[in-house]
């Protein structure tokens, strides 16, 4: 924890605004290259937007220049693997308090080196109060934006961006979040923003919006009129004054006017008639926490009933709130929901935003960056350097709070490459990757954390052995652990933190933090070491294939993906038989294999359909590296080649566990194609494809693939698509709904799931989907 | 005054005609004075109207009230109309209890004849006396003496309509009063809506041995308007609205032929609001209500500046100042923020300057009972004018209580609906704006459709 302010800056540092402390290594991270800035400044908190590039480490696969070598040298690696630096972009975000934006100035000045950064992007009420200061303070010009236009672009940029960005408040059912799947239209929509007052925007498409209505009776209202009646200064206070109060004391209810007669109308007696109607007294005192409970009914249910009148106006169902009334205080979401499911029968939506409070300096961002195109690319949140849902309010988080102040970060990767849907899906807009929502299953979330926390040791002790070389790797990978350890702590107590909570959600924040301390690909020598010894197995595997008879040879291929999917890295179960017993190999995983009919099971059907024509074109997502890609996706994808079916293989872009990456698929390839004619001319003749996912997960999320992946698929027909392993297969896609044929196959590598699937370790899942015509 | 029954934005038709099957699409027919009389001859031709008064003993009644009923009467219609036979008709009363003021509508006769006065019996006299030569009741009654409609003619029967009002807390005083005159020996009917009709409805009973016929508020409410605008106001316009609303010195009330009246929102405004659509005479529906209405901005005042009447918060609210309590667009943006085209002088937040510790000391009483007049208002004319896009209707009709005395609330009501709508909607408010919730119980009485 470094004194903020106390670094060279000459001023005093005796006012409070100087004593804050931050810790710089969580908080204004990465502010050497940092360029571009933007600033949001509301009535009580500041947004602070910047672009900053990162350099992390990458572990890069190269081909040896075989010339004037024996290749077939035993204890030759089939590949070199080197570390390079890797500069890639990141947008980060921060939110704290105005008290201490004069600190957070100072502390920028002071880290901001090599930047040639001229202008900062302001936006928010507060932009004029505070721009003298940010002009002197950080030598940057301010480029004032409008509050309105930031909005709706920051709006826009987190539903495209962030999967589960939105999500439906329901007080008092569990999970109280319920978070919604990408929309692949976001628009039309209506955006009510809660400020002071309140902007109703109808946005149409990225560029237009129109302010459609507004209501003087907002979130100033509240805090305003609160302060009045309580003599309680601040809007928090307020708001939890109203969490405590009874508001029919003070309101004057149907059943107050009716009587007892209200049930027999048919009328509910406990709707209020008239707000504040039993204050009409001198002779009564009113409690402050009965008032501020009134004031917040009153605003909220004035609120909801106007946003329900435009929505039906405009015809629109999805109504997204935010502004500094809703700032994902429980509170507020629960009355304005309710407002709005009383007021439109349950036909307008209130959905809230998880980024809410940073839509305006993305905005204010995306317009400063017009130049750099950001909303060309795909960006993803990082769940190492982002704080979640929540992580600031008190009464949830009072431990975070107290680790990092009331500072609330945000950071977004840029993708190397944009994401789109895959175009074999049914219903894009009902596709849902996941299979388990932890969210809403306490049972399998206690289990997964659970699972995850004690799989930790073990990624530690891999992650430094990964990196014998290095001085650091020891404590960088205790850093990883207490990071990764926390998350998981966090998530326990707030599984809504980033979204649904889900496997791949826990896979994906641990491989956000390895990668954070610098381990980018822990697994690089084991999957090096792995492929080496299956390339030299390939051509043995191959023989005895094409010495079975067809139907044979058949269930054969299909044994070989299972069995070679029994190598996982990722699974506690395999890791433990890998690490006891090196030299397990391709025949024993099949012994291990459930026999037929296995756990699900449609082979009968898959290979009737062989007995047809061939496909088209096939579309395979590997898994692991080794034995699984080499002996058991190879010999699959030769099979299909020959019966004249193009292959697309599609890898992760990025290092996963053990998963097999684009750029070790294209060595793993090379050197089989020089082993295997059918691979070798279907690669020269472009029907066998090595593509990239665009993805660094070791799940699978359909509905954010590369787009030139995307492409091809088109381009080529694809009209089967095989997902192998139990990350693609069970843990995300095992319920979806494809155009075309399907084929899902796993070895369930872990006895809870398999248990829930109601089977035993080594299940096989083997499901072959035709749909629907 | 009504309550904004917020609690039920159900579809609601009317009943009106529901005793009313012959007069109720046509026009009632049109007097030598120029005003319309309501023909008994009208009910009469009816062959399914519940009997009103058939058996009557009174001279005066039955001479009124010709031909004979039948008809399946409800149950409820039935026990008003047995009582109903027993004699007496006069008085007549129609009653409107909500949840802050209890109206009362109360028709003295004029014609009454030598005979029939001799008749009549002591307490009839004296309630007449008592009503008709007062203008306050104990210490809140009031009766609107400048509202009185003169020579109307009802039932057949001439006379004047008188306009009384007190708070609904008074209410057990009021019952009090009705046993005190031995109100029940008339064996009158007291035809009563709002809330109050309900919780009271005991009270009348044990205490005041009264039995009340309980009749719907919106029902009364529609019906009410629909009739007073009928019959005008002393041969002046019952319907007004206002021009150049926002300018001082040129806004100038102007009356207003509703000649056609549907289709019609209207905006009923007591304790809470209620927002009716209206069709037709029989057909209506209420389209949503809200909580913030007469009752808040009452109840707000009271809370922020120790104002103990209606009338004193008003009084406050006419030398204050709003501006200094809430926020205006010109506050945020300097001036006028042209980008959404909002006007400077626009309110951005209610209470907005209030959030700011030195703005709070620096405001009086007065200024805050204005804001909080504004603001109410305000949130009315925008849920309004939303009611009104969403209906496709472009007349509104503004009444109710919190409108008493209240040309601030009517004046930016007028502004705001024309402002907003850009020209597209009218604000129009009526003479009687609290009272036609009473009257229609007291056509109900009288079976008037």
């Amino acid at each position: 924890m470094a004194e903020c302010g106390a670094s060279g800056s000459g001023s005093s540092g005796d006012s409070l605004d100087k004593s804050i402390t931050l810790p710089p290594d969580e908080i204004f991270r990465n502010l050497e290259n940092a360029k571009r800035f933007a600033i949001d400044i509301g009535g009580s908190l500041t947004k602070l937007a910047y672009y900053s590039t990162v350099q992390h480490k990458v572990a890069r696969v190269r081909s040896f220049d075989y010339s004037g070598k024996d290749a077939e040298q035993d204890h030759e690696p089939p590949y070199e693997i080197s570390v390079q630096e890797e500069v890639t972009a990141r947008l980060h975000f921060v939110k704290f308090e105005n008290t201490y934006i004069e600190a957070c100035l100072d502390f920028i000045k002071d880290h901001l080196v090599n930047t040639d950064t001229k202008v900062i992007q302001a936006t928010g009420g507060g932009a004029y109060k505070f721009k003298d200061l940010i002009e002197e303070k950080l030598r940057l010009r301010v480029d004032k934006e409008d509050v309105m236009t930031c909005l709706i672009k920051g709006c826009n940029f987190v539903l495209k961006n962030i999967p589960h960005e939105a999500f439906v408040y329901q007080k008092d059912s569990d999970p109280e979040f319920r978070f919604q799947t990408n929309h692949p239209n976001i628009f039309p929509y209506l955006l009510v923003n809660i400020g002071s007052g309140v902007s109703i925007v109808k946005v149409e498409t990225e560029d237009r919006f129109e302010w459609i209505g507004g209501s003087s009776i907002g979130g100033g209202t509240f805090w305003g009129l609160g302060a009045l009646l309580t003599k309680t200064k601040k809007f928090d206070e307020l708001l939890h004054l109203a969490s405590k109060g009874q508001h029919t004391n003070v309101d004057m209810l149907v059943q107050d006017i009716y009587g007892g007669a209200h049930q027999t109308l048919g009328l509910s007696g406990n709707l209020i008639a008239s707000s504040f109607g039993k204050s009409a007294t001198a002779d009564r005192d009113f409690s402050k926490e009965d008032m501020a409970k009134s004031l917040l009914h009153m605003i909220s249910n004035d609120i909801g009933q106007l946003a329900c009148l435009y929505a039906k106006l405009h015809c629109l169902d999805r109504v997204y709130f935010g502004g500094f009334f809703i700032r994902g205080h429980p509170v507020t979401m629960r009355t304005i929901t309710y407002s709005i499911n009383f007021f439109s029968k349950g036909e307008v939506q209130a959905l809230f935003l998880r980024h809410e409070g940073y839509l305006g300096a993305i905005g204010a961002f995306l317009k400063g960056a017009e130049q750099d195109n950001p909303n060309q690319y795909s960006w993803g949140e990082n769940y190492a350097g982002s704080s979640g849902l929540m992580s600031s309010s008190p009464e949830l988080c009072p431990t975070q709070r107290a680790r990092s102040g009331t500072f609330d970060l945000l950071e977004m990767d840029r993708l190397e490459r944009p994401l789109v849907n895959l175009p074999l899906l049914l219903d894009p807009s009902s596709y849902v990757p996941d299979t388990v929502d932890l969210t809403d299953d306490s049972l399998a979330r206690k289990y997964w954390l659970t699972c995850f926390e004690e799989a930790l040791d073990g990624v530690v002790k891999r992650a430094v052995a990964s990196q014998p070389g290095s001085v650091d790797a020891a404590e960088r990978a205790e850093k990883f652990r207490q990071k990764y350890w926390s998350k998981l702590q966090t998530l326990r107590h707030q599984p809504f933190a980033y979204g649904t909570l889900t496997v791949r959600s826990l896979l994906d924040t641990r491989e956000h933090c390895l990668n954070e301390f610098n381990f980018p690909d822990p697994y690089s020598k084991v999957k090096q070491k792995e492929n080496g010894v299956a390339l030299k197995c390939f051509p043995r595997v191959i023989r005895g294939l094409d010495a079975l008879g067809w139907e044979d040879r058949q269930l054969a291929l299909v044994k070989g993906l299972l069995a070679g999917n029994v190598f996982d890295w990722g699974a506690k179960a395999v890791s433990d038989v890998l690490e006891s017993d090196p030299q397990f190999g391709f025949e024993e995983a099949k012994m291990k294999l459930q026999e037929r009919p296995w756990l699900v099971d449609s082979y009968s059907k898959w290979l009737q359909r062989l007995k047809g024509p061939p496909h088209k074109c096939a579309l395979i997502f590997a898994d692991n590296s080794g034995i699984d890609v080499i002996l058991g996706v190879f010999p699959f994808v030769r099979e299909l080649l020959s019966r004249g079916t193009e292959v697309i293989l599609a890898c992760n872009s990025g290092p996963a566990l053990n998963d097999v990456t684009y750029c070790e698929s294209l060595i793993v390839a090379e050197r089989i194609a020089a082993m295997d004619p059918v691979v070798h001319s279907a690669l020269r003749e472009e029907r066998l494809l090595l593509m990239q996912t665009g993805s660094s997960s070791p799940c699978l999320d359909l509905s954010r693939l590369d787009k030139g992946l995307a492409v091809l698929v088109r381009e080529r027909g694809a009209d089967l698509v095989v997902i192998e392993g139990m990350g693609r297969a069970v843990h995300t896609n095992y319920h979806a709904a494809l155009r075309c044929e399907s084929l899902k196959l796993a070895v369930i590598k872990n006895s809870w799931l398999a248990e829930r699937l109601g089977g035993r370790l080594f299940s096989v899942i083997f499901k072959y989907e035709v749909p629907a015509e | 005054m009504g309550a904004g029954r917020l609690g039920v934005p159900m579809e609601r038709h009317g009943r009106a005609s529901d005793t009313s099957a012959s007069s109720a699409g046509e026009p009632a027919p049109v007097g030598p004075d120029g005003r319309r009389r309501e023909l008994l001859r009208c009910r009469a031709s009816s062959a399914s109207e519940p009997p009103v008064g058939a058996s009557a003993s009174a001279e005066g009644v039955r001479r009124s009230r010709p031909g004979s009923y039948s008809g399946a009467p409800s149950a409820s219609r039935q026990r008003v109309e047995s009582l109903r036979k027993k004699r007496q008709l006069f008085p007549w009363f129609g009653l409107d209890i909500g949840g802050t003021l209890v109206k009362l509508v109360y028709f003295e006769p004029k014609d009454i004849t030598a005979e029939e006065e001799e008749e009549e019996v002591e307490s009839l006299k004296s309630i007449r006396k008592y009503l008709t030569s007062n203008v306050a009741y104990g210490s809140t009654g009031i009766r609107d003496v400048h509202l009185e409609l003169k020579d109307l003619t009802l039932c057949g029967r001439k006379g004047n309509l008188h306009f009384i009002r007190f708070p609904t807390h008074d209410m057990p005083a009021f019952i009090q009063m009705g046993r005190d005159k031995n109100f029940s020996s008339l064996h009158t009917v007291f035809c009563a809506t709002g809330g109050g009709a309900y919780k009271f409805e005991q009270d009348f009973l044990t205490i005041g041995d009264l039995q009340l016929c309980k009749l719907d508020e919106l029902d009364c409410l529609v019906k009410g308007i629909l009739y007073i605008d009928s019959v005008g106001f002393n041969g002046r316009s019952q319907c007004y609205y206002f021009e150049n609303p926002a300018d001082a010195e040129k806004c100038q009330k102007l009356p207003f032929d509703l000649k056609n009246p549907y289709p019609l929102l209207l905006v009923n405004i007591g304790s809470g609001v209620s927002i009716l659509a209206v069709y037709s005479k029989d057909n209506y529906k209420r389209v949503t209500g809200t909580s913030l209405g007469g009752g808040t901005f009452f109840g707000l005042c009271c809370l922020l500046t120790g104002c103990t009447t209606f009338e004193e918060a008003l009084q406050m609210a006419s030398r204050g100042d709003s501006t200094k309590v809430d926020k205006l667009v010109r506050d945020i943006y300097g001036g006028d923020y042209e980008r959404f085209g909002l006007p400077g002088w626009a309110v951005a937040s209610s209470f907005g300057n209030m959030m700011s510790k030195e703005k709070r000391e620096a405001v009086s009483k007065e200024d805050l009972a204005r804001a909080t007049l504004i603001t109410i208002t305000n949130n009315i004319g925008s849920i309004a004018r939303m009611c009104a896009l969403n209906e496709n209707i472009n007349q509104v009709v503004f009444v109710g209580n919190f409108l008493r005395i209240n040309t601030i609330a009517m004046r930016l009501l007028a502004y705001a609906l024309d402002y907003w709508s850009k020209g597209q909607l009218k604000a129009l408010f009526s003479e009687h704006e609290g009272y036609f919730g009473a009257v229609g119980a007291l056509l109900e009485l009288l079976k008037i459709p």
